[in-house]
This record gives structure tokens, C-alpha cells and sequence, in this order.
């Protein structure tokens, strides 16, 4: 290369590294991001990383997923089978499942990634709810957080049918029987379902469009758009910085932990490759969605325990759990009421959770910024909410796989069922009840180990013949801990009349909001946290109990 | 006259001499066999069986007539020890047998003596050498998957019965079971699905669902499908990957003294 160049040699040639990072940095701008960013501050604790969970299993998603496609055909074209799995040779079936057999047992580690790949969606799907409840119960969500909960919710929800149409494309029975399920849930939509179900099949089921579709919106349209949604999430956390739970040293303006390199990047890094060698021990030796012995998809075909897969659950036990019932309106229209309403309280459960933090920043009014993440037990009424969702979640989990129950366990299928129809309305509210007691319970235990410290264990006879148990003042950084989560008042309705005497006009609304607020924060809702005077109070009356 | 008497005392004699010493025939033997298989069975009945099906086997309110059922289904009821039943229940569960096999035979001898039904199989009836795996696959998807699973698990039925699973069930029975439609099962006989058909789904039960089948995928979890999968996942999966964030999570850079 002849360039001349009249940068000053004061120093003598840079090294090579130096110069491609100058160089980088002319066209990139890498310092000044470098710099910005490499010592941002992470904080240390395991629940910080089920987020990271999430993240990797998508990468590995990514990763295996794009090595099946070299080989998957989405085509609903009919042949006949000649590969090496004997009971299915001659068997017609479509490109779709024949070539998932292919991979399955010819293509060189084609089980193991496919195996790898649905592990890693299920272990996805289940990283991405522990992940929400950890966020939830410790309160992160609150403000400055609400977006970043909303583009996690929506990963959550467009995770759920990225799962619903990749488990659809082998067109084995099994994954034909959930299309099905899928149409009637279509059809059931008032006015519009069978318009709806023509256009997304392009005619009658199961007709020949619908595998291609999918495999477009499966490793296209859904993943592309939850890629750019994490990498929203990410920049969000980035530019919010990670919460941290309370202690000596962490306020709501720091952030205590490790640097993002060389720390983080190591931790994160080594982080990565565990996740994955979990998932793959996992598929090395464990089966999943066997789909060689399901046989192709047929119409005229179907099994029992015939369920999606756990994500979709839910929506499959609140039909299960619905008696069948419809309802023909005069002029011949059927409403098909099992369908359509556990199809409504699919969705309406998850926008429930979904818009939980903005109800309840309605009903604190709180404007403040939170970065230190509360423990569960200090906002009992929404660990209870949070309790009683999961509670009913789990019910239509179990009501889902009512059938495998009842052979597993030798029980009524009918029992079950009942079991469930009554648990989905009663189960959350006792959960939510007792949640909400052994979290206050748990503020007593917080509130006696701050003022009277720990018990030892050890017993001391007194002079006179009393028997007392020692207890253990707790250290600074404990007794610290204990009581740094704030406690909000709650909001008050104010006075009756205004300074002139007139009412004052109070909307109906705004004495929910208060009601709530009570129900929150009032005075059976959270334990007062003991205050300097009264610790001081008994520590200083010492050889008292 | 006396030549008439001869002749009469010539054939007397020859007719009486013949049926002194000709040989006992087979059939007579057999049944002579046959009856004494009857008669133990029928005492073997009395005290097993009447009680629920009745002294005749006419049936009670407790248990169906077993006039017509054959000695098939006897054979599948009392092999596999769903009979005599232990104690009342939705149904009858599959069990060790009560009897032995000779036992069973003449139960199934007095029961098939009772009216025309199903007879036992010839051995050959239920090779499952002799069946097409891949086509006994989509007989099997197409009639029997509804309630035993894709691969013969088993399944729920309504209130406490159940579709057993059908791993390394006796070729015998699942053709006897074909052919009998023993308690909740509907009957197969050869007019809906001939031998031929049967030996199909035999084969196909034994290529897939057996505990010598290849699983070449690992451990099979039950083959319950998505449900055990979910819990795997659920427990195993996202318990190991908590343990190795509670690791990392515990693992961090110490603070260098200066």
C-alpha cells in the first residue's frame, strides 16, 4: 500500500491492535461507547441471571434452529416414506414429516439439534416466567421500569406462538391435532371466524398452506421481531441500570456489584456456555416430542393425551375445564360458549399481568424512580396478587393435563375437572389470603429480629430461678437490611369539605383508588418496621427480654 | 327256520363281538376330555366366579352373563388376572394371575360349553413376525389411539376407567382383546378387522412399545408427550439452570488490596 501519512511518529508505530482499534473507532466511534460501557455496573445475585437464562436459550434457539432449516422441507406435499425408520416405511405422509424423520435419523446430529432446540424452548418459555416473577415480586417493574416490563411481556406472549407454530411444523399427529384444536378456537370467534380461518388456511383444513405459513412466521416474521424487542430490552436495562436488592452501601442513586468487563463479560460469557451445557445434556439424554412414533398428521386420526406443549397449556386446560356449552341465537347462529369464553380468559389472564404495573402506580400515585428491588414479603398484597395469578395459572396447567393425571394417578378424569372448575375460582383467593399472612408473618419474625436480635439457642438460668433464652443482637449490616424498604401510607380520601365548608366532589373512582390504596398499605395490610426509638428503647434496658 | 335262527345268532354274535372289541374312536375320547374339562371347570367356577356372574353364568346385578363371551375372553380375563376381581371399581385392572394356565383352560372350556363365542387363537394367529409394522401403525392410529395413546400408553376414560397401556402386553392378549373387547374396549371380531389386520397392529405394538424398543431419542419420560415434557422442564431443566446461576451468582471477583 502506498498511503503517506503525516500523523506525527512522536511515539513510534502503534501496534497492530491499537491500529484497528484506531481504526475502528474513525469509522465506529468505539471509544467513546467503550467507554460509556465497559465498566458499567452489573450486581451480583443468582435471581439477577434467570434474565440471562432467557437470553441464551434464544441465542441457542437462534443457533440450532437455523441448522434444522437447512434441512426441514415446510411443504405439505404427499410421499411416500422409504427412510430407515422401519415402522413407517410406506407410510404416506407429507414433505413437512418426512424430512423432520430425515433429520431425526439421517441427517449427522440432526436428532440431537432438533432435541437441543425444543429443550431449549420449553427451558425459554420456562426462564422467561421465572424471570417475569422474580421481576414481579421484587417489585422491579415499578417506575422508571413500566416499558421494559411491556417489552418483556410482549416476549413473553409472541415467545408463546413462536412455540405454538415451530411445534406445528413437523405435521406429525400430534402437532396436526393442536392446528385443529388451534382452527375450532378460530371458528369459535363470533362473526368473523370463519372468514378468518379461510384466509389464514387458504380453504378448508387442513389444505396445503398452512405448514409453509407457519414455517415463514416461525423462523421469520416472529423471531425478527423478537430480536429486535431484545435488543430493546437490553438497551432499556443498560440505560436503566440494574436494580439491587437493599443493603449497606446500596442506594436508590448507586449501583454496587462488578464491572460489565473484564467481570461481566467473563461471568456472562462462561454463563452462556453452562446454559448450553445444560440444554444439551438435557437433549443428549432425554426425549423430546418423539415425533417418528406419533405417525403423520391424517384428519380422520387422533390421540388421547393429545396436549401442547406446557407454554400453551394453560389455554388448553381452561377449555378443558369450561362445560361445553353453546348457545344457538334465533336465525340459526351458534356461539360456541366452551370455546369462546376460556378463549377470552386466555388472553385476559395474561393482559392481566401484563398491565398489573400500571394499576398499581394508579393506586400509589407513586411518581418516585425505584432501583432497589423490594423483598416479596414487605408488599404482601402484591405478593398475594402474584400468588393467587400463578395459583390459577397452575390450575388450568393441571386441568390441561387432566387426562395424563387420571392415568397416572388412578384417578376421575370427571374428578379432576371438578377439582379444577372449583379450584380456578376458589384456589386463588385462598392463596392470595394466605400469601398475604405468612408475608406479614414474615415482617413480625423481621420486625422481632431487628429489636430483639437473634435466638441462639442457648438457654441461661437466671439468680432467681428464671429460665430466659439469650438472644443475639444482630449486626449493623442486618439490622440495616431489615429496615431499609419504605413504607407507603396509605392514600387518604382528605376532608369531607373544603375550606369554605362546601363538599367536596369526590369521584367514585378516586374512593376505589383509596380503598385499594388501604387495602394495600393500611394498617392490616403491612407491620409498622420498628424506628430507631423503639430499638434503641430495648437495647438499652440490657438483661431484659 | 333254524337256518333264519343261525343266521340272526351269526349276525347277534358278529355285531356283539364287534362292538365288544372294536377300538374306542378319538372323538369319543375327546369328549370324554372335553367333559371332564367342563365339569372342572364349571367347580372351578362355582367357587371363583358365581358369585358376581351367577350358578349359571346367566349373569347377576354384579357381573355381565358370560353366556356367549367364549373361551377367548376368558382366556384374556383370567390370563392377564383382571378376573376374578378384586375388589368392585370403576374397572378391572390387569393383575397376577389367580389361576394357572390348565385352570384357565377349563374355566374357558365350561364358559365356551355355556353358548357359541370367540375360541381361543392358534399361536400362528398373533405372530407378530408375520404382521407389517408400518401398516399396523395407522390401523392402530386410526382405531385404537383415541383411547391407548399414539404408542399404546394408555388413557383416561370417563369416571376412573382407563384404556391401559399396552407395553409389553402378550401378543395373546392383544389379539384376544381384539377380538373379545374385554370391559370398556369394543370388540374387533375378523368381519371388522381381519387376522391379517390384527397381526399388523401386534407388529407395530411390538416394533414401538415394548421395553426392548429402540428409543433413539433417550429416555422416554413415559411417553405421555408435551405434559411429562413441561414437567421435566419445569423441574430437571430450569432446576439445574437455577443451580448453576446460584453458583455463578456466588462466584465473584474479590476486591484487589492496595
Amino acid at each position: 500500500m502506498s498511503t503517506t501519512t503525516d500523523a506525527p511518529k512522536t511515539r513510534g508505530k502503534a501496534g497492530p491492535g491499537e491500529r484497528l482499534a484506531d481504526w475502528t473507532d474513525g469509522r465506529l466511534g468505539l471509544y467513546t461507547l467503550a467507554k460509556a460501557n465497559m465498566r458499567k455496573i452489573f450486581p451480583d445475585h443468582w435471581s439477577f441471571l434467570l434474565g440471562e437464562i432467557c437470553l441464551y436459550s434464544f441465542t441457542i434457539l437462534i443457533l440450532t434452529g437455523t441448522y434444522l432449516t437447512l434441512f426441514f422441507v415446510p411443504s405439505m406435499a404427499e410421499i411416500e416414506y422409504d427412510g430407515p425408520y422401519v415402522p413407517m416405511q410406506g407410510v404416506m405422509m407429507t414433505e413437512a414429516y418426512a424430512s423432520t424423520l430425515d433429520i431425526s435419523f439421517e441427517v449427522r446430529g440432526g436428532l440431537l439439534v432438533r432435541q437441543i432446540h425444543h429443550w431449549a424452548a420449553l427451558i425459554f418459555v420456562v426462564g422467561l416466567l421465572f424471570h417475569m416473577f422474580r421481576v414481579f415480586f421484587t417489585g422491579a417493574f415499578r417506575k422508571p421500569r413500566e416499558l421494559n416490563w411491556l417489552f418483556g411481556w410482549t416476549l413473553l406472549i409472541l415467545a408463546i406462538f413462536t412455540g405454538l407454530t415451530g411445534y406445528s411444523l413437523p405435521d406429525d399427529l400430534l402437532s396436526g391435532t393442536g392446528i385443529r384444536f388451534m382452527e375450532g378456537a378460530i371458528l369459535a370467534t363470533p362473526v368473523i371466524g370463519t372468514y378468518l380461518q379461510m384466509f389464514l388456511f387458504g380453504g378448508e383444513f387442513p389444505g396445503h398452506d398452512i405448514i409453509p405459513r407457519f414455517f415463514v412466521i416461525h423462523v421469520l416474521l416472529l423471531p425478527g421481531i423478537m430480536l429486535g424487542l431484545v435488543a430493546a430490552h437490553l438497551i432499556l436495562v443498560v440505560y436503566h441500570k440494574h436494580t439491587q436488592y437493599a443493603g449497606p452501601g446500596k442506594t436508590n442513586t448507586n449501583v454496587v456489584g462488578m464491572p460489565f468487563l473484564p467481570v461481566y463479560m467473563a461471568k456472562a460469557g462462561g454463563f452462556f456456555f453452562l446454559v448450553f451445557g445444560v440444554i444439551t445434556a438435557i437433549a443428549a439424554t432425554v426425549t423430546i416430542n418423539p415425533v417418528w412414533v406419533l405417525g403423520p398428521y391424517r384428519p380422520d386420526q387422533v390421540s388421547t393425551n393429545a396436549q401442547p406443549d406446557w407454554y400453551l397449556g394453560f389455554s388448553e386446560g381452561l377449555v378443558r375445564l369450561m362445560p361445553g356449552w353453546e348457545w344457538v341465537l334465533p336465525g340459526g347462529y351458534t356461539l360456541n360458549l366452551g370455546l369462546m369464553i376460556p378463549l377470552g380468559v386466555f388472553p385476559g389472564m395474561l393482559v392481566l399481568i401484563g398491565l398489573y404495573p400500571f394499576f398499581e402506580s394508579w393506586v400509589t400515585k407513586d411518581r418516585r424512580e425505584h432501583h432497589i428491588a423490594e423483598r416479596p414479603r414487605n408488599s404482601p398484597t402484591r405478593t398475594g396478587f402474584g400468588v393467587a395469578w400463578l395459583t390459577a395459572y397452575v390450575v388450568s396447567l393441571i386441568a390441561g393435563g387432566n387426562d395424563v393425571w387420571a392415568v397416572n394417578f388412578n384417578l376421575s378424569i370427571n374428578a379432576i375437572t371438578w377439582f379444577c372448575r372449583v379450584g380456578f375460582f376458589v384456589l386463588p383467593v385462598l392463596a392470595f389470603i394466605a400469601t398475604r399472612r405468612i408475608c406479614l408473618g414474615l415482617q413480625r419474625r423481621d420486625m422481632e429480629k431487628v429489636l430483639h436480635g437473634r435466638e441462639t439457642g442457648i438457654i441461661k438460668r437466671l439468680p432467681h430461678g428464671e429460665f430466659v433464652e439469650v438472644h443475639e443482637p444482630l449486626p449493623p449490616e442486618r439490622l440495616y437490611t431489615l429496615v431499609a424498604h419504605d413504607q407507603q401510607k396509605p392514600a387518604e380520601l382528605g376532608p369531607e369539605t373544603d375550606e369554605n365548608g362546601v363538599r367536596r366532589k369526590i369521584s367514585p373512582l378516586e374512593r376505589l383508588r383509596v380503598r385499594i390504596s388501604r387495602g394495600y398499605f393500611g394498617e392490616h395490610a403491612q407491620i409498622p418496621k420498628p424506628t430507631a426509638e423503639e430499638y434503641r428503647a430495648i437495647t438499652s434496658g440490657e438483661g431484659h427480654h | 327256520m333254524a337256518a333264519l335262527v343261525v343266521l340272526l345268532l351269526a349276525l347277534a354274535a358278529t355285531g356283539g363281538l364287534y362292538a365288544a372289541f372294536a377300538p374306542a374312536d378319538e372323538a369319543k375320547a375327546d369328549d370324554a376330555a372335553q367333559s371332564l374339562a367342563i365339569e372342572e371347570g364349571k367347580r372351578l367356577y362355582d367357587v371363583g366366579c358365581s358369585s358376581c356372574h351367577g350358578a349359571g353364568g346367566q349373569g347377576s346385578s354384579d357381573g355381565p352373563s358370560l353366556v356367549g363371551v367364549g373361551a377367548a375372553a376368558v382366556d384374556f380375563q383370567v390370563g392377564t388376572g383382571r378376573m376374578p376381581m378384586q375388589q368392585p371399581g370403576p374397572q378391572a385392572p390387569d393383575k397376577p394371575a389367580v389361576y394357572t394356565q390348565a385352570e384357565i383352560d377349563q374355566l374357558a372350556a365350561y364358559i365356551a360349553s355355556l353358548g357359541p363365542g370367540p375360541a381361543q387363537p392358534n399361536p400362528s394367529a398373533y405372530d407378530p413376525a408375520e404382521g407389517n409394522a408400518a401398516e399396523g401403525g395407522e390401523l392402530f392410529r386410526t382405531n385404537c389411539s383415541q383411547c391407548h395413546n399414539f404408542t399404546g400408553q394408555g388413557g383416561a376414560l370417563t369416571h376412573g376407567k382407563e384404556a391401559p397401556g399396552l407395553d409389553d402386553v402378550d401378543p395373546r392378549y392383544i389379539y384376544e382383546a381384539l377380538l373379545t373387547g374385554p370391559q370398556n374396549m369394543p370388540s374387533f371380531p375378523d368381519s371388522t378387522l381381519p387376522e391379517e389386520q390384527k397381526q399388523d397392529i401386534i407388529a407395530f405394538l411390538q416394533e414401538v412399545n415394548t421395553s426392548e424398543s429402540e428409543n433413539p431419542g433417550g429416555f422416554t419420560l413415559g411417553g405421555f408427550g408435551p405434559v411429562s415434557e413441561g414437567l421435566f422442564a419445569f423441574t430437571f431443566g430450569i432446576g439445574a439452570l437455577i443451580a448453576v446461576t446460584v453458583w455463578v451468582g456466588a462466584r465473584t471477583a474479590k476486591a484487589r488490596k492496595s
